[in-house]
Parts: structure tokens; sequence; C-alpha cells
């Protein structure tokens, strides 16, 4: 109770003095009582004062005592200087709001551990080797009967876990009209038990739901598809659903807190591995394996085992490799399996954000900085106004102590406020950031709780600031020598030259951001105007499915019937639209010889490239009742690539089919202009464009359940139309259903996302950076132009000439501001390695990305010098004079 | 009036000692009764007991409470709690100790 006590009286600090005071007014009455004399009791007592003192001293804590005085002294300062004072606190908020969202970005993506139990011991299992570029690959993806004989080989060490890529996929709850969207994610049977989750309702898949190809059409989902989609309706325990041709069962919900194992997406629906049509195949990896160690063993001889397990399957594989090249093959067979750290999941979002993250986090911090200089000076200029009621203080008795404490108690309020109001800031910032990751139609979600991780960030930031700005100007004040400062000759150059320090780190810091942010609009700028090869405007994509597989008149009357609606140019069909994250690829044969030519492939219509605007340079386009192998129109890397460049017209080529033993062969009927097909970084690729409709060996149409619609509309918005279109498909064939529809262009920007969330975070920040800057400059000279207001008044009375006086005010902070931009120039280029990755087609080194920067930095500065200059040049020195 | 520094060191004890035995006592009481006990020999420095009290109640050998005395006046009297007693016997024994000690050095020499 003592320590409370104390705490309590330092808080009541009016109570305790008057019962001190009480208690010694009743000693005198006593003594009086007694029949001693007042005047001699009193003295004898000794000063009231004193004793108050030494009381209060026992009795509270004194340093408490002592703060809470500076706080109520340190806020009644802010409060008599309400703007410049709302100024520091509302640059400080915007800076550490930014620092907190890019920590709870950071913190949700990267840093946080998964929710489930063995996060620390959960490690990804990936194959690293070399693309068929020749690049270093890694893949994360494995094959089911490879994976069964891993799980087996390491079962007494750590327990292995299959997880497939979430992917956004239809089902429905009731008729085929009613699909919808959801995250879906194969998962070991035997997950939920290895992570320790319980379920909210109904049961959990385990081990028996995971044991026979197709047999278990049992799903679990999460909570928040729970919450979202059913309101937590409590009969959506047995349930079911229909997605592809399997109607599962919904047997659980998992408890609250586990939206599956990859950042950025939460899964809905959990559905056994041995549902996945690939679950047998020893050819397609289709999931990432996870492993889960027991507790005290080590990674290195896990690793090495899986390694053996993994180069024996793939040796045997080789086997019956026949469609590649030796050097490929080795190139294969020498890949390593690498065990990575997966405490907090792994997705494809967290690879991709990885960096963009930890360059904004860069970013933010020198903006924090930047405002923190800010204030820094801002409050050495102040102090030097107060240089005087300092002196005063410790002439009085003050220790150098006390006065640090004073001022840091006065940054403190900044910094606390600033912060609170940071805190504010990134609880609306850091989801709106969230929301603008990955496309419209399917954006990001992390789990952001604004929980003590942020709130203790928040206050580390809000204390590493206070000291940051606070320290230097602390130190100032508490070496004031009384007797020169009350003369009112204190060293004048002193404070000038700490602010002129800071003045050259902003310049430095905001060049860099400028610089930086400049990067990434260029590259947006490069990657959104490069041209795909193709027109996408007025172009609408309609991704359709059939429940079950179509033959080609209902995919051909569809086409027909779209070509009537009103409004509608053009109209034609393929496997899936380009650029859309689809694709199908095989070497390229010539001769019977296997080329070291990875080719991409598409199925289309006739009239597909008419309609996508792609060039048609020689021969013909695909005709009506071509069919698939047969014929195929190539583009000019397939042509310069594969055919050696000449007239590609009438040559033939062919591809491994699926089985990887017959082999279909291609005769080029024509020739098109390149277009983009993956995405818009790398470069074209081969190309063959197929006839849609195929044949299979025994001659018979292969059924299709899939088929995307591209549609030209004749009006400038094609979203009109959208739908319209949506409906006639259905109309003309009921099998048949839109399940996704976009236009080209949404399409597209999906591979540009990040690209414009960094060009419009850097330019927010570069703005910020430049507006601080700015003001923080400005603030100096003004600052340096009142300190001088003597000096100047004497020269121009003696004549000096207006430039004369500009150049006297300007050149130290000129100098700085050339001191800062060299050195943020050096430290622009140090970074740019780092940062190259998320760049394209600009060099950082380029002249461009540094005197752009450097130039609006520059005239900024002029910009923020003008009005001190001015001002000094008005300067009247009769009234200054006079005023002395 | 000469100065008693006697007490330096010793005045927790007297204090302690004179609330074991005559608990309920207020500041100028305490101070009167170290006087009176000690045959005037002793005497508190007036203006080091009020601290020392102070002091002894954060450390929570002592505690005090308000009373109203006779006159009607507030009066903040003290008393020995379980931990001031244990203090006591260590202080008691401290200087015992001591003094005998000393003692034995001036009997020596």
């Amino acid at each position: 109770m003592s320590l409370w006590s104390r705490l309590s009286n330092v808080f009541r600090g009016g109570d305790l003095n008057r019962d001190i005071d009480e208690e010694l007014e009743f000693h005198i009455a006593e003594a009086v009582a007694q029949g001693r004399d007042p005047g001699e009791a009193r003295r004898a007592l000794g000063s009231p004062l004193r004793h108050r003192e030494a009381s209060r001293d026992i009795r509270m804590m004194a340093w408490l005592d002592s703060l809470r005085a500076d706080a109520i002294f340190g806020w009644r300062q802010l409060k008599k200087r309400k703007a410049t004072s709302a100024a520091a606190i509302i640059s400080l908020a915007v800076a550490i709001g930014a620092c907190t969202s890019a920590f709870r970005l950071i913190d949700a993506m990267l840093l946080r551990p998964l929710p489930v139990a063995g996060a620390e011991r959960m490690y990804v299992a990936a194959r690293e080797g070399f693309g068929p570029s020749g690049n270093l690959r890694v893949s994360e993806s494995w094959e089911y009967p490879l994976f069964r004989r891993m799980r087996a080989a390491v079962k007494d060490s750590a327990e292995m876990i299959a997880i497939s890529y979430a992917d956004r996929t239809d089902l429905t709850f009731g008729s085929d009209e009613e699909m919808e969207k959801a995250n879906r994610q194969f998962v070991s049977g035997w997950m939920f038990r290895a992570f320790g989750l319980r379920p909210a309702a109904g049961r959990l898949l385990t081990e028996d739901d995971d044991r026979t190809p197709g047999a278990h059409p049992y799903a679990v989902i999460s909570h928040d598809y729970w919450t979202r989609r059913f309101g937590r309706a409590s009969n959506v325990v047995g349930r079911s659903f229909r997605m592809g041709n399997d109607v599962y069962e919904v047997v659980g919900v998992v408890a609250k807190g586990f939206t599956g194992t990859e950042p950025g997406t939460f899964i809905d629906v959990f559905v056994p591995t041995m549902m996945n049509a690939y679950v047998g195949r020893s050819d397609a990896s289709w999931f990432r394996a996870l492993a889960i160690l027991k507790p005290g063993v080590t990674a290195e001889p896990l690793r090495a085992k899986l390694h053996g397990i993994s180069r024996a399957f793939q040796e045997e594989q080789a086997r019956g490799w026949t469609g590649i090249s030796k050097r490929f093959r080795e190139r294969i067979l020498n890949q390593k399996l690498v065990l990575a750290p997966a405490e907090s999941g792994v997705s494809g979002t967290q690879t991709a954000y990885r960096r963009p993250l930890i360059v904004l986090g860069v970013l933010v911090t020198l903006v924090l900085l930047i405002a923190c200089a800010n204030v820094a000076n801002l409050m050495t200029a102040q102090a030097t106004a107060r240089s005087r009621e300092m002196a005063l203080r410790v002439s009085i008795g003050a220790g150098r102590q006390r006065l640090i404490q004073m001022v840091l108690v006065e940054s403190a309020w900044l910094g606390l406020l600033g912060a609170a109001g940071g805190y504010i800031f990134a609880a609306w910032a850091a989801p709106f950031l969230v929301g603008r990751i990955n496309g419209p139609d399917n954006p990001a979600r992390v789990t952001l709780p604004l929980d003590w991780r942020v709130a203790a960030f928040s206050l580390a930031l809000a204390l590493g600031v206070t000291c940051l700005f606070g320290l230097a100007t602390a130190f100032r004040v508490s070496s004031v020598r009384p007797a020169s400062a009350i003369k009112g000759g204190d060293q004048p150059h002193a404070p000038r030259r700490l602010m002129h320090a800071l003045i050259a780190i902003q310049v430095a810091f905001c060049f860099i951001v400028y610089f930086t942010a400049g990067l990434f609009v260029a590259t947006l700028d490069r990657i959104a105007n490069q041209s795909t090869g193709f027109s996408s405007e007025r172009l609408l994509v309609l991704e359709t499915t059939a429940r079950t597989g179509q033959p080609p008149q209902v995919w051909d009357q569809v086409l027909d019937h779209l070509r009537s609606v009103p409004g509608v140019e053009s109209v034609a069909l393929a496997g899936w639209p380009l650029l859309g994250g689809n694709g199908w690829n095989g070497f390229v044969w010539i001769n019977g010889v296997p080329t070291e030519v990875l080719a991409y492939y598409l199925g289309v219509s006739p009239g597909w490239t008419e309609t996508m605007g792609i060039r048609l340079l020689d021969g013909r386009d695909l005709r009506q009742g071509e069919v698939y192998p047969n014929v195929a129109i190539v583009n000019e890397a397939f042509a310069r690539q594969c055919l050696g460049g000449g007239n590609p017209i009438g040559r033939w080529f062919a591809k491994k089919a699926g089985d990887g033993a017959t082999e279909d062969r291609f005769q080029v009927v024509g020739l098109v202009g390149n277009a983009r097909y993956r995405n818009m970084r790398e470069p074209i690729t081969p190309t063959a464009y197929v006839p849609f409709h195929s044949l299979d060996a025994k001659g018979e149409w292969r059924p299709k359940t899939s088929g995307t619609f591209i549609v030209r509309t004749a009006n400038m918005n094609p979203a009109a139309l959208a739908t319209l279109l949506r409906g006639e498909v259905s109309r003309a064939r009921p099998e048949l259903r839109v399940s996704n529809l976009r236009t080209q262009e949404e399409v597209n920007q999906q591979h540009t996302v990040r690209e414009r969330l960094l060009a419009m975070l850097g330019l927010f920040f570069a703005m910020a950076a430049l507006l601080l800057s700015g003001t923080g400059l400005y603030g100096v000279l003004a600052y340096s132009v009142v300190q001088r207001r003597r000096e100047l008044g004497i020269r121009i009375a003696i004549g000096a000439s207006a430039g004369d006086i500009a150049h006297r005010v300007t050149a130290g902070v000129l100098a700085m501001v050339a001191v800062g931009t060299v050195a943020g120039v050096a430290m622009g280029m140090a970074s740019a390695q780092y940062i190259d990755a998320l760049l394209y087609q600009v060099k950082p080194t380029g002249l461009g990305a540094i005197a752009l920067p450097a130039a609006t930095v520059l005239l900024a500065t002029f910009a923020a010098a003008l009005p001190a200059v001015y001002q000094a040049i008005r300067i009247d020195p009769a009234t200054m004079l006079r005023a002395e | 009036m000469p100065k008693t520094d006697s007490l330096q060191g010793s005045l927790d004890l007297l204090v302690l000692k004179i609330l074991s035995r005559r608990p309920h006592l207020h500041g100028y009481a305490i101070m009167s009764a170290i006087k009176d006990m000690s045959g005037d020999v002793l005497r508190a420095e007036e203006g080091s007991l009020y601290p020392a009290l102070h002091r002894m109640e954060e450390a929570k050998w002592i505690r005090a409470k308000w009373t109203t005395n006779e006159n009607g006046r507030r009066a903040r009297i003290y008393e020995l709690t379980a931990t001031g007693e244990k203090q006591l016997e260590t202080e008691e024994s401290r200087w015992n100790a001591v003094t005998s000690a000393i003692q034995q050095v001036l009997r020596t020499v």
C-alpha cells in the first residue's frame, strides 16, 4: 500500500498540504496550551514551508509529483500556442498513423503467427531449381502420390499436411441460377487435428474423411463465412451445396479466428484433398506441403530425408518423360528441396507484398522522421524564445535534470497526442489499404485486430519520437547560462546550427521519398501503357460454365445468339481470357524432336483474333468446322523461337497431349502479332491459338464445361450491356451460365494492382514529405529572420541591397538544402537496388529519375524561402531600431 | 537552547518505544514524553520530529488517524503497527549491542 499511497498522494497534493499544515498548527496550539510563547514555539518548529516540503517528499513520490506539475505546465504551454501545437500534433498524427498502418499491415501479412497449435514449428516444403528460361525458381507445389510417401517417411518426426492454393470457385446451395463465389481450399483431413482446432458447430474433418479419392464429399466452412453468408444459423450443418460436379455436405464450422493458412485470403470452404481430381496423378502439382515438426526435432535432417524421397520419386517419373530435352530433365532432377519457416502462413499475396510492404514501412518512417525534425525545430525556436524564463528557473535553483524533464514532458504531450491521432488514423487506413490489394471482385482480406501489439507499437512510437525531437532541445535548454541569457546576449548561432542540420536531414529524406515515389509512378506508367497487343476497349469477358460438359453445337448456338443482341459488334469464344490468369503450355516438337521452347496454347473460335483486335500478319484466320488439333495460328514470338523466323505458314509442329504419349500435330495457317497472354511484366511468350472445339483420339467431341465469350460492344461503355448479356447466355442455352463477367480493362488492371497501390501511396507520402519539409524550412527561415531583425535592420540602414539581404538570410539554409539533396541522391542510389525488383523498365540511376525529384525538392525549397526573404527585405530599420 | 545531537539515529527507537507503551499520542505528546521520560536530558528537535513520523508512517511502522480532542481541535495521533513492533525489537537489540560495545570500550581503555 505504501507505493499506492505515495502514488495516490501525488494526485491529492492539496489535501496532503492541508493535512501537514493542520498537524503543525496543532503542534503550535498544544505548545501554547502548555504555556510556551507562540513565537518561540514557531521558531522551535522551524519554517512550516520546509516541513511541508520535507514531509511531502516522504509521503509522495517526488519525481511523480514534479512530473505531474510539468504535465500541467506543458499542457498550458501547448494551449498557449494553439496553432503551432495543432500543426505539430496533426503532422505527427499523420506520420505516426501512417507508420502504425504500415506496421499493422506488415504484422498481419508477415509477422503474426497463425492462430494454430505448433505454428512456431511449422515449415513449408519447396523445390528450388532452375526454370525453363534458366532463372532460379522456387516451386511450392507438390504431387499427391509423392506427398503420401513423404508423409509416411517422416511420420515420427513431423506431421505433413497438404493444403491446396486458395481459389475462388463457383458453388450453389440451391439451384444453378443461384451460383455464388467462395474461396475454397482442399486440405488434408487431419489438418484440423494437427492445428488443434475446435468446431464452432458440427464436427471438423478427420483423417477418415480423406482416404479414398472422390469418396468424401464433406466440407467444413469458416466462422467468417458462416457469419457472413448464413448469419450463424445453426441449421447450416447438414446443408449441401454443389461445387463442380460434386454435391458436398457441410459437416461443421471451424472455430472463430482460423481463416486458412494464406495471409491475404480468408478461406470460406475446406474440403478433403481426396475430392481433388488430381489427387491420384503423379504429374500434377497443385498444393503446398506444410510440415509441423514434433517438439525437439531439427529441420535439417528432416529436409535431407524429404529431399531423398522427392529425388527418388522424380527419377522414377523421369523414365516416363519423353517430351523434354536432356538438359531440362537434368534441371528438374537437380532441384533441391528446401524447408522454409511458415509460422505466419504462406501465400502468394505474402510473397508479392513482402517487399512493397517493407519499402512502404521505410518510406513512412522517413516521413515520420521529417515530421520529427519539424517539431524539433519548432521546439528549439520556442525554447530559444523562452530562454529568459529558463535562465530565471536556473537562477532560483532549478537543476539541469528538472529542466530536461520539463521540456521532455512538453514533447511527450505532442508525441502522445500525435500517437493517439495516429492510432485513430491507422484504424481507418489499414483496412482501407488492404481493400486495395488484389482486384475489386476479390479483395484481399487479413485479420487486422487493433490489439495490444498495435497499441504498444503506437505508444513506443510516441515515446521514440518524443526522445527524437525532445532530447536535443532539452539539452540545449538545460545548458542555458543565466547570466548571459538574462542580459539578452545568449549565443545566437547555436540553435540555428541545430536547425540547419535538421533541415539537411529533412531535405535528404524528402528526396528519397520523392525519388522512390517517382520510380513507382514511372513503373506504373510503363506497365499500364505497355502494349498488350490487343485492343481492350469496349471488350466484355463472359466466363461461362456448364454443369456437365457440353458439345460444340451448344457453345456455337450461344455464340450465334449473342451476335444478334443489339449493341454487340462482334463475339468470339475462347478457353479463357488473355491475362485472365489461366494458362496451358507444353514443349514444342518439330519433326519429332523436342525443342526447349515452352509455348502457350489457347483454344479460340474463328473470328477471335478479329474481335480481340489482334493483327493478322500473314495467312488466314481459323475457319468454321476446323477442330483441334490439325491447325493453329501462331504469334510472332512462336514463329521466331520455334520455327526459325522464316515464313511459318504451312509449317508443322506438335505437342504432347496430357497423357504424355499421344502427339497432337498442327499446321500453321496464320501468323498474328504478339499479344500478352500471362502477365504484363514477362517477355511475350510464344503462343499458338488452336481451335476451341476438339476431337479426341477416337474422333469424338470432347465436351467442354467452361469457355469464355469475348464480346466487343458498339457502345463506348461495355458495362452497360453486362446484365443483358448475362441473361442472354442462359436464355440461348439454359445449360450454360455466366460465372464471372468483367470488362477486359478490369482483367488487365489486375496485373497492375500492386504497381498502382505503390504509386498511389508513394505519391501520397511524397506529398506529405514535401509539405512537411516545406513548412519546416519556412518555419526555420522565418524564425531566423525574427532573430536577426536587429542585425538585418542595421545592414539595411547602412545601405545593404535587397539581394544582399536575401543572400544573408538564405545562404546557410540553401547550403544545407544542397548538402541534403546530395546526401539524398546518394542514399537513394544505394537503396535503389532493393526496390529494383518492384520496378519495370525504369532505371533508378537514370538522369530523369534523379533530376525530377531533385528539381521538385529545390523548387519547394525556394517557394518555402520566399516569404521569409520578403519579410527580411521589408524590415524597416527606423521602426526596428526604435523598438529596440 | 543548546542543540541536543544525542538523539541522532535514536529518534526512531524512542518514538517506537514510547508508542509501544502509550499508543494514540499526537506529535506534541510524543515530544513531551521523550523529554519527560528522559528526565529532561533528551530533547527531540521539533523540526525533525514530523518528517521522522511521516517517514515511519510511510514505512508502515506506525499508522496515524485523525481524532478530535476535548477542545474540538483535530489532532493526528499515532500508534504502532505489527511491523513497527518487529522494527522496535530490532532497533532495541541493535541499540543494546551498540551501547554495550561502547561501554566495553570505555571500560577497557
